[in-house]
């Protein structure tokens, strides 16, 4: 089917998001990227994506107002609590025989997930021998995940998620609610740094004993899902693991090989010897 | 019009939904030459028991859609529960965990609307029973793109209130009992 004038257009906003401010959502999954882009166009009150690009190359308040469209941030804690159990029950028991760890939280958006591992870590003692790199190219993104705040009627749902995780605590015991919010506890990202990172266009950081990154990839096209993985390939000490979405897997990707199912049913993988 | 040639089927439907695609799908033969993508908006925590029911039930393959897998002639697929379904413009499925549209996740909007985009002339959509305004909007890009757009008739769904909001907002929409359905689907023939 020939491309309309408005994907021409969508191409060519991308094209300048790249080649002005490096963001590069060109090869995000489209559909996904064009529906953002026209609630984008309609809330921020602009007659076409054309006139959109305008706005974006020549008034720099556009760029983070878009920003917060084009990157996806609707998460919760403790998200399918069934891969947080398997976790503390399959994958903490071979964390604990290391001295020290690295724990890489790719694309953690408001930090749902962030907190939720520093809980689990903490719940089982391997918090202060562990660093957490949370990283997102978004920065507004990073810096509601470094505050920590979120709306009370989240709660319940967090709460429930976390019960359903075996955890030996209350969620209540790591926030202060408040003014219809809640503010987890600062000593959770005593040991989080929290980066910029892409990855679309950026290296490898360190040597990661578990990455976790869920719903994620399923925002990328079949390149860049190749792309990142190959750079969590990388970023993997040996027998290290990495965590995907529900619906997210290595079975179409040219580094499947590079991986093997750990906890097949929770999307959770263990790099292979080199 | 069944005799133009088509890319594909796109299926909403929600309160109701179990019982009219049993009538539907198991009638499909074996060699139906489309992929038939559905939304069925399901309660999010609950694991999707639609693609083991209908699996028993029907000739085609069912399947739960996988992302960037392409969407296959002769194959029904069903939106996981708690993630959009979407099409890209070469034919391949996207999921995404975006915030729910019309409170429901999947939502048939979104097939719709990106699959309008992805097949234009090439699709057939169906609104069917349900008891919200999902897919209206759909619907509307569908007809909007060339496509045949159907909606189950209000006076025989089991709940009208979905496939009457579709029509409202789109009414060049063509009304059809799951009777008429049953005629027409079989005769749709691939692009």
């Amino acid at each position: 089917m020939p491309h309309s004038v408005e994907d021409i257009e969508i191409q060519l906003l991308l094209e300048a998001l790249y080649h002005q401010y490096h963001y590069d959502f060109r090869h995000y999954a489209r559909a996904s990227v064009k529906r953002r882009l026209i609630q984008a166009r309609t809330q921020l009150g602009f007659s076409s994506f054309s006139a959109m690009q305008a706005a974006l190359l020549h008034d720099l308040s556009t760029l983070p107002r878009l920003l917060n469209y084009l990157t996806v941030q609707v998460s919760e804690m403790f998200r399918d609590p069934a891969y947080f159990r398997a976790l503390r029950e399959k994958i903490i028991p071979h964390l604990r025989t290391y001295p020290s760890l690295k724990v890489w939280v790719a694309g953690c958006s408001n930090g749902e997930e962030l907190y939720s591992l520093s809980i689990l870590f903490r719940e089982e003692g391997l918090e202060q021998r562990t660093m957490f790199y949370a990283t997102d190219i978004n920065p507004e993104a990073l810096r509601a995940a470094e505050a920590g705040i979120y709306p009370l009627d989240q709660i319940r749902k967090f709460t429930e998620n976390h019960q359903q995780t075996a955890a030996p605590t209350s969620l209540s015991d790591y926030y202060t609610a408040d003014y219809g919010r809640a503010a987890f506890d600062k000593t959770l990202r005593e040991r989080v740094v929290f980066s910029d990172h892409s990855l679309v266009t950026d290296a490898v950081f360190g040597e990661m004993h578990l990455i976790s990154c869920r719903n994620v990839l399923i925002y990328f096209d079949r390149s860049l899902q190749d792309r990142a993985l190959g750079l969590f390939r990388d970023s993997l000490a040996r027998k290290g693991f990495l965590g995907l979405g529900a619906k997210e897997s290595l079975r179409f990707s040219k580094h499947a090989e590079a991986f093997a199912d750990f906890v097949r049913e929770e999307k959770i993988y263990q790099r292979r010897e080199p | 019009m069944s005799g133009a040639p088509f890319q594909a089927v796109v299926i909403g439907a929600s309160a109701g939904a179990v019982q009219a695609l049993l009538r539907l799908l198991p009638a499909l033969p074996g060699d139906f030459p489309l992929p038939v993508l559905i939304v069925v908006h399901v309660p999010p925590d609950r694991d999707n028991a639609l693609v083991s029911l209908f699996r028993e039930k029907c000739t085609l393959p069912v399947k739960e859609a996988e992302d960037k897998e392409r969407a296959e002639p002769s194959t029904i697929y069903f939106a996981p529960s708690d993630y959009h379904l979407l099409v890209e413009q070469d034919g391949t499925l996207s999921l995404s965990s975006e915030q729910p549209v019309n409170y429901s996740r999947p939502a048939i909007d979104v097939l719709l609307a990106t699959a309008a985009d992805a097949w234009g002339a090439g699709l057939c959509a169906i609104v069917l029973t349900g008891a919200n305004d999902d897919g209206a909007a759909g619907l509307k890009a569908v007809a909007g793109a060339g496509g045949v757009a159907i909606v189950e008739d209000p006076a025989s769904a089991q709940f009208p209130t979905m496939p009457a909001a579709a029509l409202a907002a789109c009414p060049t929409a063509r009304v059809m009992t799951l009777a008429d359905l049953l005629i027409f689907l079989p005769g749709l023939v691939a692009a």
